[in-house]
């Protein structure tokens, strides 16, 4: 009894230091080690940074994780992303929070040196001191990689970081996450999400010859240089515009990579490998809710697409017609509506119909595999059709999806595929930001 | 209150057709409607296709495929469109993929017509049944096997197919652009061919026909002479 007695007050004094030991540790208190974060902030800290997907650009391929040195191609020469572990040599290891937080917020590296906008810091300037923290208690915690930094190979003038300080002017608004009262938290942090750390708008955003985006024309759509895919705009129903969306399917979207809408290829299909299938239910759905709303705020008039001008020649339409029973009506049906979410629908999908027809006709080019994830562990593809088919068969049978089954999409010329053909077939979402201008060789997007 | 059954059998039997009229099909739940992104190149089970430059892969050894589709998407293999289309695609499901392909007995195409002299095509033959003991190559026979079905789990088959497919792998092999696992037989005996030879064994290759058992033979078959990083021991 003696001894049972013991064991409990035992326990129960255990109990109780273990009680007083846990806010103490939150307040950094130094008896248990010198401000080592919480594991659960590092923990935090590792989601935010897949949130953030730092690891996209921070990690060249085959590399180590987050040792940086991946080739970002862009209009004005390449640059090389940086070492972010805590190396102290080459890393962030001599950094303190403060500096992580200060780059993060002004675009400014520790010593003053102006960051290209390659790093979204226009988008992570949102982010708040706490997350910012988490990601660098966790970046720390990682094992420190001893890899040097490559030098930016920029042609000049670009390669005159001076010139960034007019660019910042114009472009960069320093500022704070500013949640609207109008709505509700969830709201908000969708918000936070989508504009801060998920920084949607490097790409979602047309941006002008600087490679700067302007506030006013905020996701609404621009292709991305160097890849030439075409970012759709998220403002528009008649793009990606997911104002008509159920917020099941924006969330299965956005985190299996496959919905009863659609399905991710290129380079968001990199952002949902990388990024956003970690996400939770309660993040995504966020995400989503935020989403379905920006429609609202900014739908240009109708263009002529819309007003259903157009119109392809009976040649074109026999011949695509008679291609697409041959080579993708297996699959999409013969009206159109797929098989979704394994082969998705054509008809009414506003990705066929969007003014530049870039993605459509890559599609069918290159085919593709949506990413594998949790909630589509088994992806269907589609196959390429650039080994089997000539600039004219894809220009008739990507013209004739876009006018067939009550589509009103442009149809598109034999140029576009032929430029197409060619454009490299990146498997990274990096690449982005700066590299957005739209006087280098690449056919302008109609919208913006 | 008298109930009328037809009433409601019609208001059922309209709500039965305007969901008809929106109903988008199915994809049926199987291997084959999820590999239809390789029917394009390689056919709709692997036959094969016309075009040269493309493989046959149906019923080659499913280790070899998935090494194939990994060195693919890691990169050791270079061909774009292969990288692109297999970069979000992890080990599990190119496994399952391979064990597909290799699961399938389809017939093998015509071989092709013997395009070189005589004299040339019996170098090929000479060098897939003896080698080039003088360069320090082996005999293709050694490895792929006396009908050359290949064997289990990783090395190829070479028969089905086409002859421009084969220099092309040869080449890529000296050029570095094609790798397999350490140690890399089949970079260590491109290096050595000359490009007579690779036409000749390429040519020579490309006009067998299926042979009578076209499957691969069962792990340990015949000693392998080469130790290759592709073909556990």
């Amino acid at each position: 009894m003696r001894v049972f007695l013991a064991s409990l007050l035992t326990i129960l004094c255990l109990a109780l230091l273990a009680m007083h030991i846990e806010p103490l540790r939150a307040q950094g208190a130094v008896f248990l080690g010198p401000q080592r974060p919480l594991d659960t902030t590092i923990k935090r800290g590792e989601y935010l940074a897949r949130v953030g997907d730092c690891v996209a650009c921070h990690t060249k391929h085959g590399g180590q994780q987050f040792a940086g040195g991946l080739p970002i191609p862009t209009p004005f020469g390449t640059l090389y992303s940086s070492n972010i572990t805590p190396d102290p040599d080459y890393g962030i290891g001599n950094w303190s929070a403060d500096d992580f937080y200060q780059m993060l917020h002004t675009g400014k590296s520790r010593d003053g040196t102006l960051l290209y906008p390659a790093m979204p810091f226009p988008a992570y300037t949102k982010i708040t001191r706490v997350d910012s923290d988490a990601i660098f208690a966790y970046l720390g915690s990682l094992k420190p990689i001893h890899e040097s930094n490559r030098e930016n190979e920029l042609r000049f003038p670009y390669s005159n970081r001076s010139l960034l300080i007019g660019w910042r002017l114009l472009y960069f608004r320093q500022g704070q996450f500013k949640p609207d009262p109008a709505h509700d938290a969830e709201w908000n942090r969708g918000a936070y999400l989508v504009e801060g750390l998920g920084h949607c708008a490097t790409c979602h955003t047309a941006i002008n010859a600087l490679g700067g985006s302007s506030e006013d024309k905020a996701f609404a759509g621009g292709l991305i240089p160097m890849q030439n895919w075409y970012a759709p705009s998220l403002t528009l129903n008649r793009e990606a515009g997911l104002g008509e969306w159920s917020l099941k399917d924006i969330s299965d979207l956005l985190r299996a990579g496959a919905s009863m809408r659609g399905a991710v290829y290129g380079p968001m299909a990199a952002v949902v490998h990388n990024s956003l299938q970690y996400l939770t239910d309660a993040d995504i759905r966020a995400m989503a809710v935020y989403l379905k709303t920006l429609p609202e705020k900014n739908e240009a008039p109708p263009t002529a697409a819309e007003s259903g001008a157009y119109q392809i020649s009976a040649r074109a339409l026999a011949h695509g017609s008679a291609l697409y029973t041959a080579q993708c009506a297996s699959c999409h049906e013969g009206n159109g509506r797929g098989m979704p979410p394994a082969y998705p629908p054509l008809a009414q999908n506003p990705s066929i119909q969007m003014e530049s027809a870039v993605n459509p006709i890559r599609m069918v080019l290159n085919g593709g595999y949506p990413p594998q994830t949790a909630g589509n562990p088994r992806p269907y593809g589609m196959p390429p059709f650039a080994q089997v088919m000539s600039d004219q068969d894809i220009a008739d049978v990507v013209s004739y999806i876009r006018v067939s089954w009550g589509n009103h999409g442009k149809p598109v010329t034999v140029e576009e595929v032929n430029t197409l053909r060619v454009a490299p077939l990146l498997d990274s979402s990096c690449s982005m930001g700066v590299a957005r201008g739209q006087r280098f060789p690449m056919r302008k997007p109609a919208v913006a | 209150m008298r109930i009328r059954p037809r009433r409601w059998l019609l208001c059922v039997l309209a709500l039965m057709i305007a969901d008809a009229a929106h109903a988008q099909g199915t994809a049926p739940d199987t291997m084959a409607a999820r590999v239809q992104g390789c029917s394009t190149c390689h056919g709709k089970s692997g036959e094969g296709t016309p075009d040269q430059y493309f493989p046959r892969i149906a019923g080659k050894p499913a280790g070899y495929l998935f090494n194939q589709l990994r060195n693919f998407r890691d990169g050791q293999r270079s061909y774009p469109p292969m990288n692109y289309l297999l970069a979000y695609l992890h080990d599990d499901y190119l496994d399952e993929m391979a064990g597909f392909f290799a699961a399938q007995r389809i017939p093998f195409h015509a071989p092709e017509p013997g395009k070189l002299p005589p004299a040339q095509l019996q170098a090929g033959e000479q060098l897939v049944t003896r080698g080039d003991p003088a360069r320090g190559i082996p005999p293709c026979e050694a490895c792929h096997g006396p009908q050359l079905t290949g064997i289990e789990p990783g090395i190829p088959g070479l028969i089905g197919l086409h002859s421009r497919y084969i220099s092309a792998q040869l080449e890529a092999w000296r050029a570095g652009t094609r790798r397999a696992n350490a140690p890399d037989c089949m970079r260590d005996i491109a290096v050595r061919l000359t490009e007579a030879q690779i036409t000749q064994v390429a040519a020579w290759l490309a006009s067998r026909p299926a042979p009578a058992v076209p499957v691969p033979a069962a792990k340990g078959s015949w000693k392998t002479p080469l130790v290759c990083g592709s073909q556990p021991q």
